[in-house]
């Protein structure tokens, strides 16, 4: 299949393309033709492995211990799509809502760069690849994140850098040991060499140090401080791209790595990661209820979700991990939309606190609707997207007799549902302040408000299908509990 | 040759997280070059040294230990070049801070941190 390496090299000819180009205008039609080719691959790609089963590709045709091996499961291929679909979303929103300074075609080489790296995260299968990957969605992270180069976004811009590169020293560090020891960077080799392997002692400080690589891009409890510090700095379409994509492909490397082959030593690790998907989901709850800025509510928010996915992983039933994947798509797509709907607010209130805005029901209905969508999708209200999940996690949690992690989940929706109802209260339904009357303020109109439908639409078309979409996941779960499948398809692809 | 280059990997660790703990912003960049420095020698060590042997060799029979292991030296390359990249960034991003706001104070960085 040749095809897999499509989703890196499409967005890696659209920067050469973006570098040559100076028109602002051609620049967003070329942009929004890329994320559109991408969304069409990764579907074509999904219905290949559901299809044909594990797809594989030798780079440069090394056979597959030697090589870099690209190797798109249905975990990937899920991870793929919504990935494509986020992108086209925010590119459409990069029409209306990116202002003077950012407009520069420089901003759409950093996102396909951006793109680049995650699609190039989810379909790799050798762990320096993934190294790589990372460090090339962090450089054009760093540069997205200080476009416009106000004197927050390059403070925020600062503590982002810090923890993110110490993070990716981690990760470099626990690569370095692990190669020492198995003399093997290939996940599928990994995986038969350390499901094998009685030493487990010796495994543990290289799986510590990628634990916290990774956990400090998932941003869970202890390690997510560079977050809430910096996501509410740069320009509302580079945070809602951020709050997509980002931590999640911390949470996606986290689930792949102790999934297939840190399996050694697991009932440690198992219960660590419980305990930090407890603590993550109450403290960012809790702190996001304390916040009247908008983005610094959904940014806390971010981090209280990343605690469901790394509940499913810890709780490691077929069930919950599946629970976890499907977590991930509704998150990704519902979180970018509140946080396109923040932008939304901006522009047409001049402000992202809360108590500066106001009385949006009776001037945008539909913008209210388009809000209604992903807060209650994120809550977790049938028949959207975030209940089936929700539900899911909660009963693997039942059934595996986690209960404090279970009571966890279920106060931190109540955060959840506090946190929704405060934004609803203070910007849709109360009076709109006077003191904001000055602002000068731009009309909306239909168009503005489309990539808002789309992400809404696809937060209502996995709540509808969720049956479909729940045996896709427990698919990749499968596939992931016993990963016999996937090192066969790796190892022995000629 | 492993005991001496184990000690400077620890050695640039400490001093290196001693930076990072420092106040100042251009320390904290000085620090996390240690850093780099010393997670490049720790994975090249960490594979295992062959001294004098080279690399690549024509004929293709020869057994392990007779020639060097290619691939931590191609991680450590790759590595290298990523990290220069990086530092470089963090000094550009330092100086245009510095420009802004006029401090190389970490403990000035409270605004995006406020309420």
């Amino acid at each position: 299949m040749t095809a897999i390496v499509l989703p890196i090299l499409v967005p890696f000819l659209f920067i050469l393309a973006f570098i040559a180009i100076k028109s602002h205008r051609i620049a967003q039609a070329l942009s929004i033709i890329g994320s559109s080719i991408l969304l069409v691959l990764s579907l074509y790609l999904f219905f290949q492995v559901k299809d044909q089963g594990i797809l594989t590709l030798n780079m440069g045709g090394w056979k597959a211990p030697m090589g870099i091996t690209l190797v798109i499961d249905y975990f990937s291929a899920l991870m793929l799509v919504v990935t494509a679909v986020i992108g086209l979303a925010i590119t459409i929103y990069t029409l209306y809502y990116l202002p003077g300074q950012h407009q520069h075609t420089r901003f759409y080489v950093f996102f396909f760069a951006l793109m680049m790296g995650v699609n190039g995260a989810f379909t790799t299968g050798d762990v320096f690849n993934l190294y790589v990957w990372f460090e090339v969605i962090l450089i054009s992270s760093f540069i997205l994140i200080i476009i416009g180069h106000s004197k927050a976004q390059l403070e925020g811009g600062i503590k982002y850098m810090a923890l993110n590169l110490i993070g990716s020293l981690l990760f470099l560090a626990g690569l370095g040991l692990l190669y020492g020891k198995t003399g093997t960077l290939n996940m599928a080799h990994l995986a038969e060499i350390l499901r094998t392997d009685p030493q487990s002692t010796l495994i543990n400080s290289s799986t510590a140090l990628f634990f916290i690589a990774f956990g400090i891009k998932a941003a869970v409890f202890p390690l997510f401080f560079w977050l809430p510090a910096s996501y509410h700095t740069p320009n509302i379409t580079v945070t809602a791209l951020f709050a997509g994509l980002l931590t999640k492909v911390g949470v996606y490397a986290l689930i792949r790595f102790f999934t297939l082959f840190f399996v050694q030593d697991q009932s440690f690790w198992l219960s660590t990661m419980a305990v930090i998907a407890g603590l993550t989901m109450v403290i960012g709850g809790m702190a996001a209820s304390a916040h009247y800025d908008i983005r610094r509510i959904l940014s806390y928010h971010i981090i209280s979700q990343i605690g469901y996915m790394i509940m499913g992983l810890a709780i490691f039933t077929p069930l919950a991990i599946a629970g976890a994947i499907f977590f991930m798509l509704h998150n990704m797509i519902a979180k970018t939309n509140t946080f396109l709907v923040a932008g939304v607010i901006h522009r047409s209130q001049g402000s992202f606190h809360l108590k500066e805005v106001g009385g949006l029901l009776k001037q945008n209905p539909l913008l209210a609707i388009l809000f209604i969508i992903p807060a209650f999708a994120l809550v977790g209200v049938p028949p959207l997207s975030g209940f089936f999940p929700k539900f899911m996690l909660i009963k693997a949690g039942i059934e595996a007799q986690d209960y404090l992690i279970v009571a966890a989940a279920v106060i931190t929706a109540m955060f959840t549902l506090y946190s929704k109802i405060k934004i609803w209260n203070q910007a849709f339904l109360k009076k709109d302040p006077s003191s904001s009357q000055l602002n000068i303020r731009k009309s909306l109109w239909v168009p503005h408000l489309i990539p808002l439908i789309i992400l809404a639409l696809v937060s209502v078309f996995l709540g509808l299908f969720a049956a479909t979409i729940f045996d896709y996941t427990m698919a990749a779960a499968q596939q992931l509990i016993d990963p016999s499948d996937y090192i066969h398809h790796v190892l022995n692809n000629q | 040759m492993e005991i001496l280059l184990a000690i400077l990997v620890g050695v640039l660790y400490t001093a290196g997280t001693y930076m990072v703990l420092r106040r100042s912003i251009l320390k904290f960049i000085i620090g996390l070059i240690f850093l780099s420095n010393a997670t490049n020698l720790l994975v090249f060590l960490s594979a295992g040294l062959t001294a004098g042997k080279p690399a690549f060799v024509e004929d293709a029979t020869t057994t392990s230990g007779q020639i060097a292991d290619p691939l931590p030296q191609a991680l450590v390359l790759t590595a290298v070049v990523i990290g220069f990249g990086l530092t470089v960034f963090a000094l550009a991003l330092k100086l245009k801070f510095f420009e802004t706001t006029g401090t190389d104070d970490l403990d000035q960085l409270k605004k995006t941190d406020k309420q």
